[in-house]
């Protein structure tokens, strides 16, 4: 047995199902060992996008996604899909080929320090010296992105490494790390303190975010609400945590967010953040959220409480755990008037937009997809105007949204969407993207091809760059630089290169029919939708 | 502003000096000092890092610290909680009319004369780090040839219940 069987030993024994990436010679022996195992290899065709397509497995599998591509520039393109998930804290174990152990530092051919270029964008990096060392280094990289807050893992694995034998192989049983060992139990002193906060307060509101997720607390936090009655606003990472029509759900919170969930956050008089880090676009004035209220702050890091806000009752744990001792306790908590109130404001306040009956309004093409998807679907948004509307107009049933929240990495939808479905093959998975963004990413339609991923992929085509045009347009007056998308590919031609089917829709009048033609069946689909390249969010 | 005085035990592997230091510069903490070596045990090495900022500023450091994996634990000090000294060699350029006044400062400074030529002289010092700054101002006007500080070492005071 040599390292890199060894490797592949590590992902079996972790339950690993797939392994996207790109090789090069630095990997090969890795790229050879697996041929041996059951684990599925999907060719990516770019490694940016193998970063993507792991995240969108652990975002729907709860396990660190893996990737695997090589040294130098294999190693340089996956960064920003590194980049991307620690901003959204998900789970990666991210393999890299290397040069040659004694080699390393002589700037050889695809040779680059890829431990030290990632250092501020993963949770931890390894670089193995010896192969006697891979299954301790492997236990303690999925233990460390899976556990405490989540994130990328990085494994820098020279040839010879990979190459050289090892006697026998025991993968081991228990993680000893005397450096790392995160919070999970919420302090009870301090969870007494929000039970007597809740009981005291006529204006409470929990504001939820990517960590509920990623903690599973869905449950723990739908029945809170429900219990005590508490209403629930959301940041973009956040979304999914509440189905959006149950009612004390009261949408997304910030700069693109709803004016009632806004104001929501204003004027509670106690304000439970859970999972979220109250960064500028979800909070752009962190003053608010202390001013004339209680403000409690829930997060496995401890690190993130009081960051950007300083809370009066910080509560550092696991969401989940922290949500159950919650749910044991006795707590009478009125807010009737309150959820009442923003009731009112959710009618009064609901943006009004002015459509341009010549184009889909992607407002309401958005709601009519949502309503049509199935009840489980996943909808994966890209970045740009196309996530402004899905975060405003998609309704999460039972099912999940992504997106590229911390980092808004453009491209991120069609890649994370194959990850979603290859977690999830009975599921319906749709990318949502817009022109920019899709011509990103659109070299995955082969990956999707090759490895039959059928994923649906509607494309908002405005022939702009909508969100960097919209910017333009308030801020330097309609002075528009480098946003016109002229040169984009017939879409029709391109997918039809690929085998795959194409549907177009120019304005509202057939969006039904063309809509259940496109959810029909399960099969890989292009859907582009032709919206007023003059529309704003 | 409040000097702080972080003691850091870190795990004695390649590449933990550049994590905590790439850590002080892409969050925009500021390092007045970075003292590193390995304690009594081998497998541990003590960073003794000062800097400065408000409440909120100081609070981050010592989170941020404690949040990567290969910090063992942090300490943070007051300047009045701890012992701490820096050490420093300079070498002087000196000629007869100065000599006596250089030995004359070391004297005084309780500085050590390590090494001499026939026109230079290598001084070492351990103090506070406020009179290592003071041999150098008083030095000043010898001629000074080169300066090494470690940058100040610190250990807290000592407590029955260590």
């Amino acid at each position: 047995m040599n390292g890199a069987d060894a490797i592949i030993k590590c992902l079996e024994a972790e339950q690993v199902t797939t392994v996207f990436g790109y090789p090069g010679v630095a990997i090969c022996p890795f790229y050879n060992s697996i041929l041996e195992s059951d684990i599925r290899t999907i060719l990516i065709r770019t490694e940016q996008n193998a970063a993507h397509a792991a995240s969108g497995m652990a975002r729907m599998t709860g396990r660190p996604g893996v990737c695997a591509v090589t040294s130098g520039p294999g190693a340089t393109n996956v960064i920003t899909g590194i980049a991307t998930a620690f901003a959204d804290s998900i789970p990666l174990i991210v393999i890299t080929g290397q040069v040659n152990s004694e080699l390393l530092g002589s700037d050889v051919f695809q040779e680059a320090d890829i431990t030290g270029a990632v250092e501020s964008f993963v949770k931890y990096s390894y670089l193995v010296r010896d192969a006697k060392d891979i299954p301790r280094i492997f236990k303690e990289a999925f233990h460390i992105a899976n556990t405490g807050r989540k994130g990328p893992v990085l494994i820098d694995v020279p040839i010879d490494v990979q190459n050289a034998n090892i006697d026998k192989f025991v993968y081991p049983s228990e993680i000893n790390m005397r450096t790392y060992k995160p919070t999970v139990k919420g302090n009870m002193v301090q969870i007494k303190k929000v039970e007597k906060e809740l009981e005291k307060a006529k204006k409470p509101l929990l504001c939820v975010g990517g960590g509920v997720l990623l903690s599973e607390a869905e449950g723990e936090i739908r029945e809170f609400s429900k219990r005590f009655g508490v209403p629930v606003v959301s940041t973009m990472m956040g979304i999914g945590v509440m189905p959006t029509k149950d009612p004390l759900y009261f949408g997304m919170v910030g700069n693109n967010g709803k004016p009632y969930a806004n104001k929501a956050i204003q004027d509670c008089d106690l304000l439970i953040m859970v999972g979220a880090r109250v960064a500028d676009r979800a909070v752009n004035q962190p003053e608010i959220i202390t001013r004339n209220k209680v403000l409690v702050h829930i997060d496995v890091d401890p690190a993130e409480i009081g960051k950007n806000a300083g809370p009066t009752i910080p509560l550092v744990g696991d969401a989940k755990h922290i949500f159950e001792d919650l749910l044991a306790q006795e707590v009478t908590c009125d807010c009737k008037d309150w959820t009442k109130e923003l009731g009112e404001w959710r009618v009064s306040m609901a943006p009004k937009r002015n459509p341009n009956p010549d184009y889909v309004d992607p407002a309401a093409f958005i709601t009519m997809l949502s309503e049509k998807m199935q009840d489980n679907g996943v909808y994966v948004a890209d970045v740009g105007q196309n996530q402004i509307w899905s975060c405003a107009y998609h309704i999460v049933k039972n099912g999940r949204f992504m997106t590229s929240g911390g980092m808004g990495t453009m491209g991120y939808s069609i890649p994370a969407a194959m990850g979603a479905k290859l977690a999830a093959p009975d599921r319906q998975v749709i990318a949502v993207c817009g022109d920019g963004s899709f011509q990103m990413s659109m070299m995955e339609l082969a990956t999707m091809r090759q490895h039959n991923v059928p994923v649906k992929i509607i494309v908002i085509k405005n022939n702009y760059l909508g969100m960097v045009r919209q910017y333009q347009h308030f801020t330097y007056k309609d002075h528009y630089s480098v946003v016109d998308l002229s040169g984009s590919p017939d879409l029709e031609k391109l997918v039809s290169a690929y085998d795959m089917k194409y549907l177009r829709l120019d304005n509202m009048k057939n969006a039904e029919k063309v809509l259940d033609a496109f959810l029909a069946k399960d099969e890989s689909i292009l859907l582009e939708v032709r919206i007023d390249p003059m529309d704003l969010v | 502003m409040k000097k702080k005085i972080y003691s850091v035990l870190v795990e004695n592997r390649s590449g933990v000096l550049s994590k905590v230091a790439g850590l002080f510069s892409r969050r925009n903490f500021n390092i007045e000092s970075l003292a590193v070596g390995e304690t009594d045990a081998k497998d541990v090495s003590c960073m003794t890092i000062v800097s400065s900022g408000d409440q909120h500023t100081i609070e981050q450091i010592e989170k941020q610290l404690n949040k990567k994996i290969d910090v063992i634990k942090v300490k943070t000090f007051d300047e009045s909680q701890v012992i701490a000294r820096e050490l420093m060699l300079i070498k002087v350029k000196y000629n007869k009319t100065n000599r006596r006044d250089v030995m004359e400062i070391c004297d005084i400074m309780k500085a050590q004369i390590v090494d001499m030529s026939k026109h230079f002289m290598m001084i070492q010092l351990c103090d506070v780090p406020e009179r290592t700054s003071l041999m150098i101002s008083m030095l000043q006007s010898i001629s000074i040839v080169e300066v090494a500080r470690t940058g100040t070492l610190a250990l807290g005071k000592c407590q029955e219940n260590d």
